[in-house]
């Protein structure tokens, strides 16, 4: 189970580019997990401060999670107006607070609101469906690399089976940053 | 018991589909087919493997391959757990004799009365083409069947 579309210019990154560790997750924006794990990776992100680089692609389960892929459109949109960390977080702390199913337009309307971002563009680029494609293409590249739900986790490439939490996270990076 | 290897005729069944319609296997000859067997319905996570599968049912359709799913519940489990995951792929029952099916394909577990988590793809001609018995908690993905879809495709990854 290995990383396939490796991380490029055209993924979602925050740190170090050239950090020796790389974490990608692929995550659901309604996934109960996704929105439990988001606080998890920012407690990572601190511990490894330059070390580690954190990449974020999509794979929503459409069929489970209805507002999943809107909510993904909804980030790439926050994304071309230079939030798309912002609307990320915002998303999975919604959820937490209110709960997964609460999430649909008037969740993203508080969300652009609280964020100061232009509703309009965002909703058009909801309803357009004009990040779709990259959110497929995302998709696509977790089917090919073995993301067997969600959240999926690849550390240096190689998919990380255990389990969503600092501890487990800390230890598969130290060990790796070590050798 | 071992899987049913590469090259090995695909054994025919006829498995019930939901309480008035069953499937054969030889139904599909002509395009490949990927089998999964999977120990149970209703297991407690998001995205579980058939939920998984569920949704890459567009991708499946590019190779022309038809997905069923296989585990030794009953119809109306089958019924019930796909209604409630909105899966819209066969689930077969492997219901009576219980897991003759699987024990023909190498993927019963003895004792435990249920199956393996087992992908096989089988080609156009209903022979085996890629097997794969994945560890019983980890749900194996996808990517496997995708690469031996390639394979027989003729499509490098």
């Amino acid at each position: 189970m290995t990383l396939r579309p490796p991380v490029s210019e055209h993924d979602h990154a925050a740190g170090n580019a050239d950090a020796p560790l790389t974490l990608v997750e692929y995550g659901d924006y309604q996934c109960p997990h996704c929105a439990a794990a988001d606080p998890v990776v920012h407690a990572v992100q601190k511990a490894f401060g330059a070390d580690l680089r954190f990449v974020f692609r999509n794979f929503p389960l459409t069929e489970m999670h209805p507002a999943a892929e809107p909510a993904a459109e909804f980030a790439e949109g926050a994304a071309v107006q230079g939030k798309f960390w912002e609307a990320h977080d915002a998303i999975f702390a919604w959820s937490r607070r209110h709960g997964p199913p609460s999430l649909g337009p008037d969740a993203f309307a508080a969300i652009a609101t609280s964020l100061k971002l232009d509703p309009q563009q965002l909703e058009a680029a909801v309803e357009s469906h004009r990040y779709l494609e990259r959110i497929k293409n995302d998709f696509n590249g977790g089917i090919r690399s073995g993301v067997n739900g969600t959240p999926t986790f690849f550390i240096n490439g190689a998919r990380f089976d255990g389990a969503p939490t600092v501890e487990d996270l800390s230890e598969a990076l130290t060990e790796l940053l070590k050798s | 018991m071992s899987p049913l290897l590469p090259g090995t005729q695909a054994p025919e069944f006829s498995l019930a589909s939901s309480p008035k319609q069953s499937v054969s296997l030889s139904a599909f000859r002509g395009r490949p087919v990927v089998l999964a067997f999977y120990p149970a319905d209703w297991s407690p996570v998001c995205g579980d493997q058939m939920a998984l599968y569920n949704e890459m049912l567009s991708e499946f359709a590019k190779y022309n391959a038809q997905l069923l799913g296989l585990s030794v519940d009953g119809v109306w489990c089958h019924a019930a757990f796909a209604g409630d995951r909105k899966l819209h792929f066969p689930l077969l029952a492997d219901f009576e004799p219980k897991g003759a099916v699987a024990r023909q394909y190498g993927v019963l577990r003895e004792g435990d009365g249920t199956c393996e988590r087992a992908l096989f793809v089988i080609d156009a001609d209903g022979v085996v083409r890629w097997s794969f018995v994945s560890p019983i908690a980890v749900n194996p993905g996808a990517d496997g069947i995708f690469d031996a879809l390639d394979a027989l495709s003729g499509k490098g990854v």
